[in-house]
């Protein structure tokens, strides 16, 4: 047992910002990734021949019935043996975008269903198309209307992005693992990493209510 | 499709499973007891307790459960705790699944109407009273489901033990992987393991809430 000397910290304090801001980067990625395809699955179950539909729906049930870390495995490894050399980090964007756009589907789905059908009706009337009256009356309204719940799910992505160091991409906690090899105090680093996570994890639940915020006065 | 291969690693990833549902019945222990504890401190008179309780639920879920599991892993022995990888598995999914249970907890004693609250102190009960005999046998009904879904994420998250060498399914898998480059078999594998067990858990998780339905 050796006494705790935060004092080690501060010197990889660079180190440390650089794995905040890729953390960052990370997020934002998959955040937009998780947010698109979370609006395409949930139109293509809804809407989409079954064809199409079927496999989507089965993708998403894989999705949700197994862990995170094992679907980075299965995109990192799995898309080089399909032939495509993608360095880790987009590896873990798309892992982790599609992995949190499955959950954002979910919600999706049953946001846009539950758009009243005279949204749909009242478009139709006026003389706009299928398509139409979704990109402009349905699709809005239920994005508007599970605002909190995806911003539920983008918490908790900020959080899970740190399972891609696993996989070798250099963000927080690999920032750490870094510091750690040279230094042997992991207390240390690990709790200056919960911290840093901590902090913005505030930051992101503030921004969120803030939008919320925004979104109900708009209404 | 490797159906040979499927075959021959087959037996290793049963007993892989079997230590991911040991694991998360021992953090599902562990974690309802931490829930318990924590939800009362957050209702209770004391500002200390109401504080800790408040805290504790904070810091556990906004920060990652993987750090959580490096802190205690690797940082454990430079404070005098050495913990096998099991038992740290166990400790650290245990207290992280405790704080989202204590919500999941909190959430259903305070759905349960006030009226009852009042009307048993009215005629006499305790708080402590009040709290075991009316509002506890009505909020248990109501906790299930919570529950229930905070037990499957622990299923799923209790993948994160594989980086600190437990060797359960998703680091049977990872193992796999890297010694045969067949990450679509070992993927397919795993994966039918884990959402076996999720479903027995939904199944179980529904069974009790037909049984315990407000009829």
């Amino acid at each position: 047992m050796q006494g705790l000397d935060f004092s080690v910290v501060p010197p990889y304090a660079d180190i440390l910002w650089m794995g905040v801001w890729w953390t960052v980067v990370l997020t934002i990625s998959a955040a937009a990734i998780s947010f698109i395809f979370g609006i395409v699955f949930a139109l293509v179950v809804l809407y989409a021949p079954k064809t199409v539909a079927l496999p989507v729906r089965g993708f998403m049930w894989l999705f949700m019935g197994t862990p995170l870390l094992l679907q980075l495995f299965l995109i990192y490894y799995g898309l080089g043996q399909l032939g495509f050399k993608i360095p880790a980090l987009i590896a873990g964007i798309i892992g982790l975008g599609l992995h949190f756009a499955v959950y954002n589907a979910d919600i999706l789905r049953a946001g846009i269903v539950a758009v009243d059908t005279g949204q749909t009706e009242g478009a139709r009337s006026l003389g706009f198309g299928r398509m139409q009256t979704l990109r402009y009356f349905i699709v809005p309204q239920a994005i508007r209307n599970t605002i909190p719940a995806m911003g539920n799910n983008l918490i908790v992505l900020l959080k899970e992005s740190s399972l891609v160091s696993i996989i070798g991409i250099a963000e927080l906690v690999h920032a750490a693992q870094l510091a750690i090899s040279e230094t042997f105090r992991p207390f240390e680093f690990y709790i200056t990493v919960a911290a840093l996570y901590y902090i913005l994890n505030l930051v992101l639940e503030a921004g969120l209510r803030q939008v919320e915020k925004n979104v109900e006065v708009s209404r | 499709m490797d159906v040979s291969l499927v075959q021959r690693v087959f037996p290793f990833f049963v007993e892989a499973a079997w230590i991911t549902i040991e694991i998360s019945i021992l953090a599902l222990a562990l974690g309802l007891v931490v829930a318990f504890l924590i939800s009362a401190a957050k209702m209770s008179r004391s500002f200390l307790l109401r504080a800790f309780g408040t805290a504790y639920v904070s810091l556990f879920r906004g920060t990652p459960c993987l750090i959580q599991l490096f802190v205690l892993y690797f940082g454990g022995p430079q404070v005098g705790i050495n913990l096998e990888p099991f038992a740290a598995g166990v400790i650290g999914l245990g207290l992280n699944i405790g704080a989202y249970m204590a919500e999941s907890i909190r959430g259903a004693i305070q759905s349960v109407d006030r009226g009852q609250t009042e009307a048993a102190r009215s005629i006499g009960f305790s708080r402590l009273q009040t709290m075991r005999k009316v509002v506890l046998p009505q909020a248990a009904r109501l906790m299930i489901r919570p529950l229930g879904v905070n037990a499957v994420a622990l299923v799923k998250g209790s993948a994160l033990v594989s980086t600190i060498s437990v060797v359960e399914l998703t680091y049977t898998a990872q193992r796999y992987i890297g010694s045969t480059y067949k990450p679509f078999e070992i993927f397919g594998v795993a994966a039918v393991l884990y959402m076996l067990i999720v479903y027995v858990v939904a199944r179980i998780v529904d069974l009790l809430d037909r049984r315990y339905a407000i009829a």
